[in-house]
């Protein structure tokens, strides 16, 4: 057992086991706090596989906006003690049959499947060549899909507001 | 750090598969609209692993699964700011957040 | 010569129908009125116009036919096409004259007679869509564009007799006219579909020229004895006997005369009866060259016809009943004159039979416009409430009578020489049908007089109000009319109209004509000792013949032998099994489809729950199924 397989088991097994919580715990709180775990552990794995930004806009983005967000809804809408329900037996069962069947047959589908890298040599990864790429208007650049993600998430913003605001009518 | 012969992609490609259908699982079976949110935040996720993995893997000579990644986030985000006003606003309308109860739209 | 403008005589009076009838209701009615007369008055000035360019500006010997505008309609094939537009020949230029010149008659006419009538505006759209429709009849360069406004002159016709709508009879008449009429027209269309096919054309002049495909090359095909040619000139004339109420299709004109007097008039005497003449007249070459047997149908048809409706005309009581009649004679006169008539210079009596078209139309317009005239001031159609009007209607009297006149054929109005060269082809042709028609120039004679005698003479009944003369907008087209019908047998119509376009030579039959004229006279002498003084006689007449005078007062029952066929034999063995079909069959067969979509979606709409949930289940583990599919199970 090298580090990194370690380090890899330990990241794996934690986001396995605190997902699986995080849709079983009948608190809510707890549940958001599991989901909190899963993101950072997936920071993790990011960070191992070499892609430092991307590791830290996922701490900051998931685990500093969203899982913020998400508790702050459950503050808004939910009594902070109470439990909740027990989920249906018809829904139990059509779950656990469909996510164990997918599980299952998506596993099947990926050990049998041989993967082909290819032999070109690596681009670095470093915030210089990510900035460069992101901004770059050439065949290689993704300054295209920024823009629209931007605008994105302009009418996301808008729209969010819109929605939520009270309405006088 | 030579990943490759460490850790196959084989076994990032089941982690991920493991989370997306566990958040699946919680899209299904819990009733809470903020519950199933989180569900298919998982999902999200296990997406962005699978895109990070196979850049990594795969065609490390190019950075689109780790740009494909940070949209994902944006839209994730995007997301999951319009979907909890929606969760307000339907709280504000039915005093619930249960989607059983929120079933108006029907045959 | 440049004639593009007839155009013009096609589409004013088509606007003039679609601005009246659109916005009809929001103008004075009396506006609409000038309106539509003003339009007509140009039309009528134009259509003059038009005439006298032609018969003056003759190229050679013939007078040619001219196609003064012509556009690609519809094309289905290379043979198959369709043009419309506007023919200009001496037959259709004649028809002309006298659409317009009785058309703005009863234009003028009708503003008088319907002053205050609930629809003023209604009935001069109709007028105006009317007319419009009868002039592209008569213009039509082709059979199937002449089909069209065959049709919309049904149509309108079907509008004008059922101009009173909230009467039952006159809906009862109007839908009685249009069903007939479109009976025959079934025969028509079925006429034009086989003569089109043998000929691969529609055209007029290629139908009737002499080396056209109808004529130089008839067709051979044999069915049940007749050739195709004959069949199908047998069906197009089924449907001019239908429009023009030849026998057995006449059942219907009678009853059209619920409808507005000026119109009756226009349409019902003048103008539109006469288009089964026409349609004969212009497709006379194929007739004459390649069906002599559809021409002694023709020949046979109408005479019968003349002899039964002058029969009936003599017992009718209804003025414009005995109108009606007349003018089922008078049409046959001119079927007869087709019948017997030749081509080239033996043309006589197709020369004839257009020359009593023509001086028909305005004597029989004067005629119903005086009994219009006579209806407005005794508000009564029957003639035994009429009587010793001649002192309170000088005018109405005066132009009534010289119309008498003319259709006994007495010289030298315009009836007796028309009706002179009828009976001279007919002579020349067949001496039994000259015969017929000899004795029904006597009867006719006889009815008209009884009919002038028994409204302005006999007893000096008491009216509840004084009747009175009408007024000018009346009397003036009345007079005009006179005017025509004394005149209008002065034109020189064998220079002008005839079989090939050429002059036709025509001489005087003393012989004919004084036997003629002799039982015109003892006709009107006989009809004066009956009616002219109240008296008893007529009435012990009626009672001794009591059967035979019944059975013609009822029209010889046609009426009823035709309810009897239409309603215990068709709708008993024909419709009504249809209608089950229909209903059961038909319709079952749409509802067995519709029930079992509702059946089907009633099973599955549950699945439509409003619970996000499932339809989250659904779609994912139709994805995994789907996923299954496709790898592994292929």
């Amino acid at each position: 057992m090298t580090g990194p397989k370690i380090i890899f088991f330990i990241l794996a097994a934690s986001i396995v086991t605190f997902s699986i919580l995080s849709v079983t715990s009948r608190r809510i709180l707890r549940a958001a706090i599991f989901l909190l775990f899963v993101l950072v552990a997936m920071a993790g794995l990011y960070y191992m596989m070499n892609f430092q930004f991307l590791a830290a806009v996922q701490l900051i983005l998931y685990a500093g906006g969203i899982v913020v967000l998400i508790i702050f809804s459950i503050l808004l809408t939910s009594q902070i003690n109470s439990k909740l329900d027990r989920p249906k037996m018809s829904h139990l069962i059509a779950g656990i049959v469909t996510a164990v069947g997918g599980i299952v047959l998506a596993a099947i589908t990926i050990l049998q499947y041989t993967f082909h890298p290819t032999t070109e040599s690596p681009i670095g990864t470093d915030m210089r060549t990510i900035g460069i790429q992101l901004l770059d208007t050439q065949i290689t650049g993704y300054a295209l899909p920024f823009e629209v993600i931007s605008i994105l998430l302009l009418a996301a913003l808008v729209g969010s507001i819109f929605i939520a605001r009270k309405h006088n009518t | 750090m030579n990943l490759q012969a460490e850790i196959p992609l084989d076994y990032m490609i089941v982690l991920s598969t493991i989370v997306f259908f566990v958040g699946l699982l919680g899209v299904i079976i819990r009733r809470n609209l903020i519950s199933m949110l989180m569900g298919v935040e998982l999902m999200l996720n296990a997406v962005n692993i699978n895109f990070v993995a196979f850049n990594h893997y795969l065609f490390p000579h190019r950075l689109e699964g780790h740009f494909f990644a940070l949209i994902v986030m944006a839209i994730a985000a995007a997301e999951a700011a319009i979907a909890i006003a929606l969760i307000i606003n339907i709280y504000r309308q039915f005093a619930t957040v249960n989607v059983d109860d929120v079933d108006e739209l029907k045959y | 010569m440049d004639y593009s403008y007839t155009l013009l005589i096609l589409l004013l009076p088509f606007l003039l129908f679609l601005f009246i009838g659109l916005i009809g209701n929001k103008m004075k009615p009396q506006l609409s009125g000038v309106l539509g007369t003003t339009g007509l008055l140009v039309i009528t000035v134009l259509s003059y116009f038009t005439a006298f360019n032609y018969f003056t500006n003759k190229t050679g010997e013939a007078f040619k036919a001219i196609e003064a505008f012509q556009f690609l309609w519809l094309q289905f094939t290379d043979k198959l096409i369709i043009h419309l537009g506007i023919l200009l020949d001496p037959l259709s230029v004649m028809m002309l004259v006298v659409i317009t010149t009785v058309s703005l008659m009863v234009h003028i006419y009708s503003m008088g007679y319907m002053k205050g009538e609930v629809g003023f505006a209604r009935s001069y759209s109709f007028l105006s869509l009317f007319t419009c429709s009868r002039l592209g009849l008569v213009l039509a360069t082709n059979i199937f564009q002449m089909y069209i406004f065959w049709e919309l002159v049904g149509v309108s016709s079907y509008l004008l007799i059922g101009f009173y709508y909230e009467r039952p009879s006159a809906v009862a008449a109007a839908k009685k006219a249009f069903i007939v009429t479109r009976f025959a027209d079934l025969g028509f269309l079925i006429g034009i579909l086989i003569l089109s096919f043998y000929t691969n054309t529609f055209d007029f002049n290629l139908l009737t020229s002499d080396d056209g495909p109808a004529i130089a090359q008839p067709a051979t095909a044999v069915f049940m004895g007749l050739s195709v040619t004959t069949w199908a000139m047998l069906l197009i004339f089924m449907g001019g006997a239908g429009k023009s109420a030849m026998f057995p299709l006449h059942i219907w004109l009678p009853d059209a005369m619920e409808g507005p007097t000026p119109v009756s008039a226009l349409i019902h005497a003048a103008t539109m009866v006469v288009a089964g003449v026409y349609l004969v007249a212009r497709l006379f070459p194929i007739y004459h060259f390649t069906s002599p047997d559809s021409l002694n149908v023709i020949m046979y048809v109408g005479s019968f016809t003349s002899l039964f409706a002058a029969i009936i005309a003599c017992t009718q009581l209804d003025i414009k009943r005995v109108l009606a009649f007349s003018t089922l004679s008078q049409i046959g006169y001119m079927m007869v004159a087709l019948g017997v008539s030749g081509y080239g210079s033996e043309g006589l009596g197709y020369m004839a039979s257009l020359f009593h078209l023509f001086t028909h139309a305005f004597f029989k317009a004067l005629l119903f416009l005086g009994a219009g005239s006579v209806i407005h001031a005794v508000h009564s159609n029957l003639m035994t409430e009429m009587g010793g009007l001649k002192k309170y209607m000088p005018i109405t009297h005066i132009t009534f009578l010289i119309a008498c006149l003319t259709i006994a054929g007495i010289p030298p109005l315009s009836g007796f020489f028309s009706k002179d060269e009828i009976l001279v082809a007919a002579f020349e042709h067949n001496k039994m049908v000259f015969a017929v028609q000899w004795l029904v120039a006597g009867l006719t004679a006889f009815y008209m007089f009884r009919l002038y005698f028994n409204i302005f003479w006999s007893s000096n009944r008491e009216y509840h109000h004084t009747p009175h003369e009408s007024p000018a907008s009346m009397t003036i087209p009345l007079i005009l009319l006179a005017v025509a019908s004394i005149f209008s047998g002065f034109v020189p119509f064998h220079d002008l109209v005839t079989t090939d376009g050429l002059p036709l030579q025509t001489e005087f039959h003393a012989m004919i004509a004084v036997p003629s004229v002799a039982i015109a006279v003892v006709g009107i002498i006989f009809s004066a000792m009956l009616y002219f003084r109240k008296n008893p006689k007529p009435e012990s007449i009626a009672t001794s013949l009591s059967g035979i005078y019944t059975f013609v007062y009822h029209k010889f029952y046609i009426d009823e032998v035709y309810l009897f066929i239409t309603h215990n034999i068709i709708f008993q063995f024909i419709s009504r099994p249809v209608a089950w079909f229909d209903r059961h069959i038909v319709d079952g067969t749409m509802n067995l489809i519709g029930n079992t979509t509702v059946f089907f979606s009633g099973a599955i709409k549950r699945m439509q729950s409003g619970h996000v949930q499932w339809y989250i289940w659904y779609f994912t583990s139709g994805a995994l199924l789907l996923v299954l599919l496709i790898l592994y199970l292929n």
